[in-house]
Order: C-alpha cells, then sequence, then structure tokens
C-alpha cells in the first residue's frame, strides 16, 4: 500500500463514517438519551442493521479468504465490568467515544467537553493498568471466541436468527411508532 | 460566535433536512465494515486510537517519565496509524454532513438534558466530563466501544462483543431509568 493510501484510506474512512453517523442522527445527543428512554429506537436501528448487513458480507469475505476475524478477546470480567461502565457514561455523556467525535464538528459544545473527560479517562486507565492486569484481565479469560465456536451453531444459522429477530423487532417498533403519529 | 453561527443556521437551507432512514445509514455502515476489513483489515473503532492520543495530553498531566515508563502505555505508544487518521476523519465527515444538510448548530446544554437537570451550562459541562471520563474507562477496560465492539465485534458474533452489547444496554437502561425519573 502506497504512503498516501497509509493516511488518505482512514481519513476517508473515518470521514465515511462520521458523515454517516451525522445522517442516521446518532451525533445528536438526545436521538441517544431516547434510545435508552426507550422513547427513540433510531441507535438500535442502525447497530442492528450495521450487525446484520456487515456481519452477513464479512462472513463470506472469510469464507473467500478475502479478509479474517479480528475478534478481541473475551475477558470475561473486564467486559463486562467495562461494559457496565460504559452504559453509565453512555447515559451521562450523552454519547459513545465515536459519535461525540462527530458531534464535536456539528457544533456541540458540551460533547467537546466531555471529550477531555475521556482523555481523564484513558489516563486514569493507563494508571491504574497494572493493577487491572494482575487482578481483573485474566479473569474468566476465554480468548478470542466467537459464538459459533462455544455454541457449536454455524454462522449461517445465526445471522439468519439475527436477520429475522431484527426484522420482527423492527417491524413491531415500526408500526408502534406509526400509531403513536 | 454565537451570532455568526445564528445567522449562519438560519441562512442554511431548510429543505435539505435530514431524511436518511436509520437502516439505509446501517446498511452502509455494514458496507463500510466489508471494506474496512477487506481491503485494510481494520475494523472499524475508535478507543483505541482515542488512548493512544490520550499519551501526548498525559505528558503534561502526570509527566513525561510517567508516560514512557507506563506500561499500558508501552504496549499501545503513541503512532499515526490507521486508527488515527481514521478518528481523524471522523468529525471531519460529520461537519460536512452537518453543514450539507443545514443541521449544524451550537450546542451547550440539550433539550433532554434540560428538561431534567435545568439550563444550567456547568452542571451539563460537569456531567459531560464525568460522563466521558467514565465510558472511556469502561471501554479501555471492555477492550472496545459501541463501534469496536457493538458493531465491528458484534458482526463478527465475538463472544467478547454480545456480552458488551447486552451488559451496555442492561446498564444504560438502569441508569437512564434512574436519571430520567418522575419526580
Amino acid at each position: 500500500m502506497t504512503a498516501m493510501m497509509t493516511i488518505l484510506g482512514p481519513l476517508v474512512m473515518g470521514a465515511a463514517f462520521g458523515f454517516l453517523l451525522q445522517r442516521g442522527k446518532v451525533t445528536n445527543c438526545n436521538v441517544i438519551e431516547n434510545q435508552f428512554r426507550l422513547r427513540d429506537f433510531t441507535v438500535l436501528k442502525v447497530m442492528g442493521t450495521a450487525i446484520v448487513v456487515g456481519g452477513i458480507g464479512v462472513l463470506l469475505l472469510v469464507d473467500t479468504g478475502n479478509t479474517k476475524y479480528y475478534v478481541k478477546d473475551a475477558n470475561m470480567l473486564a467486559v463486562a465490568l467495562g461494559a457496565a461502565l460504559f452504559g453509565v457514561g453512555m447515559v451521562v455523556y450523552g454519547y459513545c467515544p465515536g459519535t461525540a467525535l462527530g458531534a464535536i464538528a456539528t457544533g456541540s459544545v458540551h460533547a467537546l467537553v466531555g471529550a477531555l473527560g475521556m482523555v481523564a479517562g484513558a489516563i486514569l486507565y493507563a494508571l491504574s493498568f497494572d493493577w487491572l492486569k494482575a487482578h481483573v484481565l485474566n479473569v474468566w479469560a476465554l480468548g478470542k471466541v466467537r459464538l459459533p465456536d462455544v455454541t457449536h451453531v454455524p454462522d449461517i444459522a445465526w445471522f439468519a436468527a439475527l436477520a429475522v429477530g431484527a426484522a420482527l423487532f423492527f417491524w413491531w417498533v415500526e408500526s408502534a411508532e406509526a400509531r403513536r403519529k | 460566535m454565537t451570532t455568526i453561527t445564528e445567522s449562519y443556521v438560519r441562512e442554511a437551507p431548510r429543505t435539505a433536512r435530514i431524511d436518511w432512514s436509520p437502516y439505509l445509514v446501517g446498511a452502509g455502515i455494514g458496507l463500510l465494515s466489508w471494506i474496512a476489513f477487506a481491503v485494510f483489515g481494520d475494523p472499524l473503532g475508535v478507543t483505541t486510537a482515542y488512548s493512544r492520543i490520550a499519551s501526548l495530553f498525559a505528558i503534561p498531566v502526570i509527566g513525561p517519565e510517567a508516560v514512557a515508563q507506563n506500561a499500558y502505555w508501552k504496549s499501545m505508544p503513541l503512532k499515526w496509524d490507521y486508527g488515527v487518521w481514521f478518528l481523524v476523519g471522523i468529525p471531519a465527515g460529520a461537519f460536512i454532513s452537518a453543514v450539507m444538510s443545514g443541521t449544524w448548530r451550537l450546542e451547550l446544554v440539550p433539550e433532554v438534558w434540560q428538561e431534567r437537570f435545568g439550563p444550567s451550562i456547568a452542571k451539563r459541562f460537569i456531567g459531560a466530563f464525568l460522563g466521558g471520563a467514565v465510558i472511556m474507562y469502561g471501554a479501555r477496560l471492555a477492550g472496545g466501544c459501541t463501534s469496536g465492539h457493538g458493531i465491528s465485534g458484534g458482526l463478527q458474533l465475538a463472544v467478547s462483543s454480545w456480552l458488551f452489547l447486552a451488559v451496555m444496554f442492561a446498564t444504560g437502561l438502569g441508569i437512564s431509568a434512574l436519571m430520567f425519573r418522575k419526580q
């Protein structure tokens, strides 16, 4: 890959991601807060569609030898604790890290203040890393496992179930939203 | 500053409201994931690169020695790699979209927050700062965020990522119910 591509490539990818996040309204703090208040299902609609469409494509790409999986370690205790903190932080902040970066560029000053908080959080994590590594990160560490590995249910069945489940759920959400209007 | 923005927003084309379907956007992000996997071998993610950049800000706070000696930043030093440039692209793309759709506006206190906690800017800034700190600590502990775990990990059917999604949404719903409870 050329030097130009190593900078321009990720810049364009990031810009496309930021563009989509803004067009999906998820750089709007109110939309995220109202997802957790179950008043606006935009976040789940975006994420659910991305997972199903992205997952089926990546599965095909892996099967045809065009890419491989990049699975994160299942350090179950660390992931569970981290995700719990993440859920709290997301509701208090009103953004997740990616949507926050987009929101700053659309004029949200409070998102910028929170981004400084995110720097503080990263510093606190780095300072507590030695202790976490010794006491938390190795607890229930299952390695880079995927659901098909642990359940012996094949990929295609997972995606079929996810697609049908998502379609039914979104159909129900859409009809509830239509009734409310 | 405010007046410039206000006049800009007033003059922005009103016809071009955001009317993209969230499903279309989700499919677009899914498609972007295909490219990320097949062309770059680097799934969409935010916080790994963010913590690399945070080491720069940490130097004036905890000193250059402490940063250089830190075991976490030794494993994750600042380098201008794919993830960091991807991070730079996100605000650029969001800015272009906001300007094109005429939805760029200064926001100091979002509506939902204001309804519950009032118009105090200081209160909102403190909340945003603390929330930001907690979310990033959680993201680093879990090994990813809504992008890296939620979307990239979720679409790979990773065990870690589906645990992340379930716990994140459950605690988010709980804390939201507490925060926005009727008084």
